[in-house]
């Protein structure tokens, strides 16, 4: 059995009309996104990796680069205009794309888990910090309801949110807790794949800290795949094995995260390493 | 129009069962895809009824489709065969469907129209109960889009709503859903009952006699059918519970007209300010009286 | 003891049934109020009741506010419920506006249009001063009223039809093209609403829907909750010329005219398909009857749903399902008055429900005290 868990070949989205001459006037050698001829946005074109079992693949970029449109595909958030997404799970390998709506539903609720940088995005804040966790728990059929509150008071003891919390209402937390109750909600039904999207941006650095070193302890423990989507080298420094650098929807380098920051090769990368040095 | 135009007056007879007979078949057409898929919402076209909506229109047209010279009806309203909206309905059949006759006997009945009860007497496979709906949906407390709502219908996806029954038990140690409880049907759908108290949700379980249920103002018909599972949506560990007529020392209360202890009861506040029980379901108290009254002779 | 709570209920029923028709009749009147009197002096009343019952039938209109006592809501309704008597016989065909024959017809949008601007009968520019002299109308002047009238108004003043605006925003391709192909239109009598629903489904829906429901909606856009920004490219109000296919036939001919008002709003521009000229977009608003802030509301909210079934509702008032599932009358009515009815089972659950948390709580803190 291969390690792989996920496997993106040529993925792309292209935003409003296209023409045939969208890919040939957009990219870093033309310096946009947006295509002169008919306006469309290539927000992301050609994008290739595969992702191994229990490794944390980062994506950096500036805004406007990619990285998000292509995680927010990988969720079902959107839908690519071309491409295609291999998810391995166990035995069963599942053509993403090719899936329904429902069982893509069904995918996103029990195999993966998402960490929104908006809370707000990942929580509900009308119910309770252990409300939220219980609806994962839900949504994949448990439903007996001291294993409910058992399980979420461990998620959130593990994602170190106090017990004691757990029936109060998200919206009185701190970010950096509200970034934990996500954490715990993504972790819920124990996916196989987490994507992470800018989780530490806006917190205080003491924070973003303590969530990172979250983060790696859940890998080391349950060997989670995940794809951490940032701006910050620093983020991609200390959890990411590999990267993609991507500009203006395209991915200009690829490689391990250690290659990347000791020899970047394309010049973007450079200034990027560069200016965090 | 002109100022001597006289309305032709013979125009305003009605037919049988008021509605036109296409829009009759229509019903009937959309009440066997409602027993087909056991608990799905059918959308049909409800027609205006001369009464309000909200005021039972949706049973009413299940009813007028159903019912034929043979049927003999019995029309209730918070268990009472005389109530003011019963009265009403009942009396609309009668003038819209010459031949048919009433009943206040729940065992004579072969089409019972209800709103907010179901009869305390076990109906029978000759039977259909006919329950009105003023919210069809159960999912509307979570999501008020309905085009979202049927999506996740199809999915079977209750997460959002037993949430909400989470959230109820670690605020108040309690389920607070009183009435209208929401009830899986057959495994998949889940319906609301109508706004019939906990008390009668587990009658539609395995119930011998077909359910169907009719929103007028919502335009929606569905079904229990009979033999089918109905199963009111809770935790594997925390039971569902009926309504409790328990008094402070944990005695059930009595019926104070036929001191029955196994109804529904209503509850009266009388003049003095005390509060007294009786049956909701009036036939059934008045057939309790009359077998004591028999024994007393006997 | 007896059955005290809900017994009697039939003569409770007819009781009230009495003492509603005493009020129709009582105050020592001599004469009750004949069809003709409604229809034709509370005109813009019968309006409002063909319209919202969705049956053009101004004499039932008329019986129906003399019976429901003035109430356009009860009186729309009983229209209705009459016409749920009545089998669909046929479809109509397109009916063609431009052959109205026309009472009133305004652009604000041009000075001067084809036909000419023709104010016919309008409040808007009526000072709202009582005009104490109604009070006791004497007979013989208001009979000379409507006599003066048509012998000072010679025919030949008015003509008998008028070009449409927009047929001249199209000639100059300032609007797009009437789209060639189109579905059979939605019947709302024949088939329930399942969302997304096609635009001539909302339009039916809001042609029936209750008048001020359908303004407060449109009126939220108007004020900023939406950004129509309307210009009134046309509004007339007419008797229509209903074409039908002949049964034996099938030629179309003259079945009769309907009191119609329609109205035409013209509202900004978006961007467009590839190399498609931007036009100007379209709400059209169109119901029975001489009802003008009914017709522009309605155009209004189709200019708005139709955005709204492109890029997604922004606003209430662009979103189908939150306009089209509470504008009607008959609807939303009935759900507020049944709320009257009784409640005693549901309200014993409610009951039960509390005491029991009540009782847990209670318990609760004792043990926390103890």
């Amino acid at each position: 059995m291969s390690n792989k868990i996920l496997s993106v070949r040529g993925l792309s989205r292209i935003h409003g009309e296209q023409c045939p001459l969208c890919i040939s006037s957009t990219g870093p050698e033309h310096d946009t996104n947006m295509c002169s001829h008919c306006g469309s946005v290539v927000a992301a074109h050609d994008v290739n990796f595969d992702l191994y079992r229990g490794e944390i693949l980062g994506i950096i970029g500036e805004s406007g680069s990619g990285k998000s449109s292509t995680v927010k595909m990988l969720y079902f958030d959107d839908m690519p205009t071309a491409g295609s997404a291999t998810f391995y799970d166990g035995d069963v390998q599942h053509d993403m794309f090719a899936l329904n709506a429902a069982q893509q539903r069904s995918m996103r609720n029990k195999r993966f888990g998402m960490v929104y940088q908006n809370p707000h995005l990942g929580l509900n804040f009308q119910i309770s910090a252990g409300g939220n966790i219980a609806e994962r728990l839900l949504m994949s059929d448990l439903r007996h309801y001291v294993e409910i509150r058992t399980r979420a008071g461990d998620l959130l003891a593990r994602t170190e949110v106090s017990r004691a919390r757990m029936d109060q209402n998200p919206k009185t937390f701190s970010g950096g807790m509200q970034q934990r109750v996500q954490i715990a909600k993504a972790l819920a039904t124990q996916p196989p794949l987490l994507f992470l999207d800018e989780v530490t941006t806006g917190l205080d650095l003491s924070v973003q800290a303590a969530i990172l070193d979250l983060i790696l302890e859940i890998q080391h423990e349950l060997g989670t795949a995940m794809i951490v989507v940032t701006h910050d080298l620093g983020v991609i420094r200390l959890l990411a094995g590999r990267t993609l650098v991507m500009k203006h929807g395209r991915v200009i380098e690829s490689g391990l995260t250690d290659q990347i920051l000791e020899d970047p090769q394309h010049a973007y990368t450079q200034r990027l390493v560069a200016s965090a040095l | 129009m002109n100022a001597h135009y006289e309305l032709p007056l013979e125009d305003a007879g009605y037919s049988f069962g008021f509605l036109d007979e296409y829009a009759k078949k229509e019903v009937r057409r959309c009440i066997l895809k409602a027993i087909s898929i056991p608990g799905y919402q059918t959308p049909y076209a409800s027609r205006e009824m001369p009464m309000g909506r909200g005021f039972g229109t949706g049973g009413l047209q299940l009813t007028l489709s159903l019912i034929g010279e043979d049927d003999t009806l019995k029309v209730i309203d918070q268990g009472s065969d005389d109530s003011v909206n019963a009265v009403n309905l009942r009396q609309f059949v009668q003038l819209t469907c010459p031949g048919v006759d009433v009943t206040e006997k729940t065992q004579e009945a072969t089409l019972i129209q209800s709103r907010h009860r179901i009869p305390e007497k076990m109906l029978t496979e000759e039977q259909i109960l006919v329950l009105q709906v003023p919210y069809p949906d159960a999912l509307v407390v979570v999501e008020p889009s309905e085009a979202r709502r049927k999506v996740m219908h199809g999915e079977a996806d209750y997460s959002r709503l037993l949430v909400k029954l989470y959230e109820d038990v670690v605020r108040f140690d309690e389920i607070t859903i009183s009435h209208r409880y929401p009830t899986r049907i057959n495994g998949h759908y889940v319906i609301d009952p109508s706004p019939i108290p906990r008390w009668d949700v587990p009658r539609l379980h395995q119930s011998p006699a077909l359910v169907l249920l009719g929103a007028g103002r919502e335009k929606k018909i569905y079904a229990v059918p009979p033999y089918t599972v109905a199963e009111p949506l809770v935790f594997d560990d925390i039971a569902f519970r009926v309504e409790d007529f328990r008094d402070a020392n944990g005695q059930r209360i009595a019926c104070r007209c036929c001191g029955s202890t196994v109804s529904f009861l209503d509850e009266l506040i009388d003049d003095a300010g005390n509060i007294t029980h009786q049956c909701s379901d009036s036939t059934y108290c008045e057939e309790q009286q009359e077998t004591i009254s028999a024994r007393k002779r006997a | 003891m007896s059955y005290v709570a809900i017994k009697g209920g039939k003569a409770a029923i007819d009781g009230a049934a009495a003492t509603t028709d005493y009020l129709r009749c009582k105050g020592g009147l001599q004469e009750p109020l004949t069809l003709a009197m409604i229809e034709e002096q509370l005109r813009l009343l019968t309006s409002r009741v063909v319209s919202e019952g969705g049956l053009y039938h101004p004499r039932l209109a008329a019986l129906a506010l003399k019976q429901f006592q003035g109430d356009t809501l009860e009186a729309a309704f009983a229209l209705r419920a009459y016409r749920s008597t009545k089998p669909r016989l046929l479809e109509s065909p397109v009916q063609d506006t431009a052959n109205m024959r026309c009472i009133r017809r305004i652009s604000s949008a041009f000075k001067e249009v084809p036909g000419g601007q023709y104010l016919g009968a309008t409040y808007d520019y009526a000072l709202r001063l009582l005009q104490l002299d109604l009070a006791n109308e004497d007979p013989a002047a208001f009979k000379a009223v409507a006599k003066s009238f048509l012998q000072d108004t010679p025919d030949s003043e008015v003509p008998d039809n008028f070009p449409k605006v927009i047929d001249a925003l199209r000639a100059e391709g300032l609007l797009p093209p009437v789209a060639p192909s189109r579905a059979a239109a939605f019947d709302i009598t024949r088939d329930p609403l399942v969302f997304p629903v096609p635009r001539s489904a909302a339009l039916a829906t809001m042609a029936r829907a209750e008048t001020g429901g359908l303004l407060a909606m449109a009126y939220s856009n108007m004020r900023g909750y939406g950004d129509v920004h309307p210009t009134v490219a046309e509004l007339r109000v007419g008797y229509l010329p209903v074409m039908l296919p002949h049964p034996v036939t099938g030629e179309l001919m003259e079945a009769g005219e309907v009191l119609v008002t329609e109205c035409e709003v013209v509202a900004m521009y978006e961007g467009t398909n590839g190399d498609e000229l931007p036009t100007f977009t379209l709400g059209y608003g169109a119901c029975f009857g001489h009802n003008e802030v009914k017709a522009i509301s309605m155009a209004i909210l189709d200019r708005a749903l139709q955005k709204g079934m492109q890029d997604g509702p922004t606003n209430p008032s662009e979103d189908p399902e939150f306009v089209l599932l509470h504008v009607d009358g008959v609807d939303s009515m009935g759900f507020a008055s049944h709320y009257k009815m009784p409640h005693y089972v549901t309200f014993q659950s409610d009951m039960d429900r509390l005491r029991t948390t009540q009782q847990k709580m209670k318990e609760q803190d004792t043990e926390e005290t103890a």
